[in-house]
């Protein structure tokens, strides 16, 4: 069983009034209501935050990318992945992800991800979700009729960019290149683990199972709601004839550690209400563009995760609604830990996506709760999935090559076949 | 009366809506809604005109709409039609997002158009004048983007929705399919390139308002005719977006005077 520490950098301060006074959290979110004196501090603290986690032990540290949002100010996932590249050095860097149609053209994504590989020693995980309906149509003004498609070739194009050991030409609908190839190239061999993150799309599910990609369920809701998206993408996986391998499904999933199942009430209550209705108030007609879901999916009856029916039955819910309803598992750790491998075993994942960061909580609380998750909870479900391989986790550098910030180091062209040395004329000269 | 042509290339069935007969053709271009099965209008104009109302693939139960990509998919899937059809030249009359395919129409084959009446037209964008985001627009918000009067009795049958659940699940993947397939040429900004290429449109033509159209402001008439060179603005009062369903008598007088004059 694996854990990655997710962070989706929220804005902690929007006003008490806000659900009343705007419609929507994201895309036409007044832009004062942002001051980057603070964000400039929120910033450092939720990179601390993930660096405090790497210290804890977690496996992974997540970011993911949200455009124009106040509960996720990660235009670029890339930019904290780099700054958490330098500083931390156990876990792995989960990019959840890049919205791959939206880059003009697509390769730019090869090459950041190619970038975060190398310099973090082949710790990257690269995300590719097609992006939500808010990020993609009503911010970057993609048609949603062509949002797959696009989605499809750009995936194509990058995957190729990074395994093709040619310069190659690419002739496709949305982009179209003479020369791909990529400088620098991943580290990881033949490229960085793949896993979509997904809102519960049927085409999703079976992009993954056809790819063999990891595919990751992102809601809000909890594992109780996220059981028939489980469902489906397992018999997805089974009509395409992969095998069972629970390291092929993660979740994300909001969790609350404290001392007591009441402290865990007083100490976060304010902020998962904080979470739930000020920074998930969307406008109803953002979420679901025109063409973005399929009639399959309609069809499927899986609702998006902000929907209409979503909004009103949060309304007024309380902290025993939000834990007995399973959005949140929060509580004493033993209540956390039984939630927790009731929610594993239910949706067969090996991958875990916590949420610890929620809402306006503050520093010191999410410390006391990723803590006492590190200690009293995490290590009583390692041992879940025995007998599994994860082939969708990183395969770094070994110890001994790592490079670590601020030392100095051996040539590295020791590393390098002899062929490929060249004589270091400058270097000689000063000598 | 609906009928459903298959295309001899094999690429698309179209559902049409015909009214009236004879050699006089007007060709309807319904708008980003699509035809609603209350166009009154369509049967008064049928009283002086063979009219034929095709619904755009990905509409009703016109199929093909995948390989409609772009507006010059649209007009040569409007040439084929007419082909099929033996339809020569029409007159051809376009709501909304129709009338910015029947201009480009216009644009790409003068000489299949006789006479051109453009209602409401989308397709050019003025920064003074944004056109509102109907697509994220809720269900409360869009009567009074569309109707002079949003508690209207037509205001009211049209933006109706059915109590039975798998009614409103069919409607409402109905209607995503249909503005996935408008998407293709108005969103995000309803602008393709017209206005290089109106200066083609050498037809008379009729530019056709409501004056309180909160969705295409009548600013946008004006526009028009700056790069339509034979263009008269005729607005109408007491009327918005919708128009021809507002006031279709009045609507169809307009239209038959214009295009029989």
């Amino acid at each position: 069983m694996k854990f990655t520490w997710f962070h989706l950098m929220p804005y902690r301060f929007l006003p008490d009034d806000f659900k009343r006074k705007y419609r929507s959290v994201w895309v036409d979110i007044p832009r004062d209501l942002y001051d980057p004196r603070v964000g400039h501090k929120l910033y450092n603290e939720y990179l601390d935050e993930l660096e405090f986690a790497d210290k804890m032990g977690f496996d992974g540290l997540g970011v993911n990318e949200h455009h124009q949002n106040g509960y996720g100010l990660m235009p670029s996932p890339n930019i904290m992945a780099g700054a958490l590249a330098r500083r931390t050095k156990n876990a792995n860097l989960v990019v959840l992800g890049n919205s791959i149609a939206l880059y003009n053209p697509p390769i730019r994504v090869a090459e950041e991800f190619a970038m975060l590989d190398v310099l973090s020693g082949g710790r990257l995980v690269a995300g590719f979700p097609l992006g939500t309906s808010m990020d993609t149509v009503f911010c970057y003004g993609e048609v949603p009729a062509t949002l797959r498609e696009k989605y499809r070739e750009a995936h194509d194009l990058i995957v190729r960019a990074w395994t093709e050991p040619k310069p190659f030409a690419f002739n496709g609908r949305f982009t179209k290149l003479r020369y791909v190839n990529l400088w620098p190239r991943p580290l990881q061999q033949p490229h960085p683990p793949i896993w979509v993150p997904g809102g519960g799309s049927v085409e999703t599910w079976d992009f993954c199972a056809e790819h063999g990609y990891q595919y990751s369920f992102l809601s809000y809701f909890g594992y109780k709601a996220a059981k028939k998206v489980a469902d489906g993408y397992w018999e997805a996986m089974a009509r395409w004839g992969r095998d069972f391998n629970p390291y092929s499904l993660g979740f994300a999933q909001v969790v609350a550690v404290a001392e007591t199942d009441n402290q865990a009430e007083r100490d976060y209550a304010a902020h998962m209400d904080y979470f739930y209705n000020r920074c998930l108030h969307v406008h109803i007609g953002f979420v679901d563009a025109p063409g973005y879901r399929s009639p399959a999916s309609i069809r499927a009856s899986l609702v998006g995760q902000i929907n209409k029916q979503g909004r009103w039955l949060r309304e007024g819910l309380t902290w025993k609604d939000f834990v007995e309803q399973g959005y949140i598992i929060a509580g004493s750790p033993r209540t956390v830990r039984d939630g927790l491998r009731e929610a594993i075993k239910s949706l067969r994942c090996g991958h875990l996506m916590l949420l610890f960061q929620i809402g306006s909580m503050p520093p010191e609380l999410v410390r006391k709760s990723t803590e006492m998750f590190a200690r009293e909870v995490m290590p009583h479900l390692r041992d879940m999935w025995p007998g599994y391989e994860d082939r969708w986790w990183p395969k770094r550098l070994p110890a001994d090559e790592m490079a670590v910030p601020g030392s100095t180091y051996a040539d590295p062209s020791n590393l390098m076949a002899d062929e490929n040395k060249a004589t270091p004329r400058a270097n000689e000269a000063s000598k | 009366m609906k009928t459903v042509l298959k295309l001899s290339s094999g690429r698309h069935s179209v559902e049409i809506h015909e009214t009236g007969s004879g050699d006089n053709w007007l060709m309807f271009l319904h708008g980003a809604g699509g035809l609603l099965g209350a166009e009154v209008f369509l049967d008064l104009l049928g009283r002086d005109f063979h009219v034929i109302a095709p619904h755009l693939p990905g509409y009703g139960e016109s199929t093909g709409g995948e390989l409609i990509e772009d507006v010059f998919d649209a007009v040569l899937f409007y040439h084929e039609l007419m082909d099929e059809l033996g339809i020569g030249s029409a007159h051809l009359v376009g709501h909304s997002m129709g009338g910015m395919l029947a201009a480009e129409l216009a644009a790409f084959s003068p000489n299949r158009v006789k006479r051109l009446v453009l209602i409401a037209s989308a397709g050019l964008w003025l920064d003074e004048h944004p056109i509102p985001d109907f697509f994220s627009a809720d269900v409360r918000e869009l009567p009074a983007m569309l109707f002079y009067d949003p508690n209207s009795p037509t205001a009211r049958l049209l933006m109706s929705t059915p109590d039975d659940t798998e009614a409103l699940t069919a409607m409402y993947i109905e209607r995503s399919k249909r503005l996935a397939m408008a998407s293709k040429f108005l969103w995000p900004i309803p602008d393709r390139g017209l206005k290089k290429r109106a200066y083609r449109i050498k037809t008379p033509t009729m530019l056709l308002w409501g004056e309180s159209d909160r969705l295409v402001p009548p600013a946008y008439a004006r526009a028009f005719q700056t790069c339509i060179r034979n263009a008269s603005v005729e607005i109408i009062p007491e009327a918005g977006h919708m128009l021809p369903y507002e006031k279709p008598e009045e609507f169809c007088k307009k239209v038959s005077g214009f295009l029989r004059s």
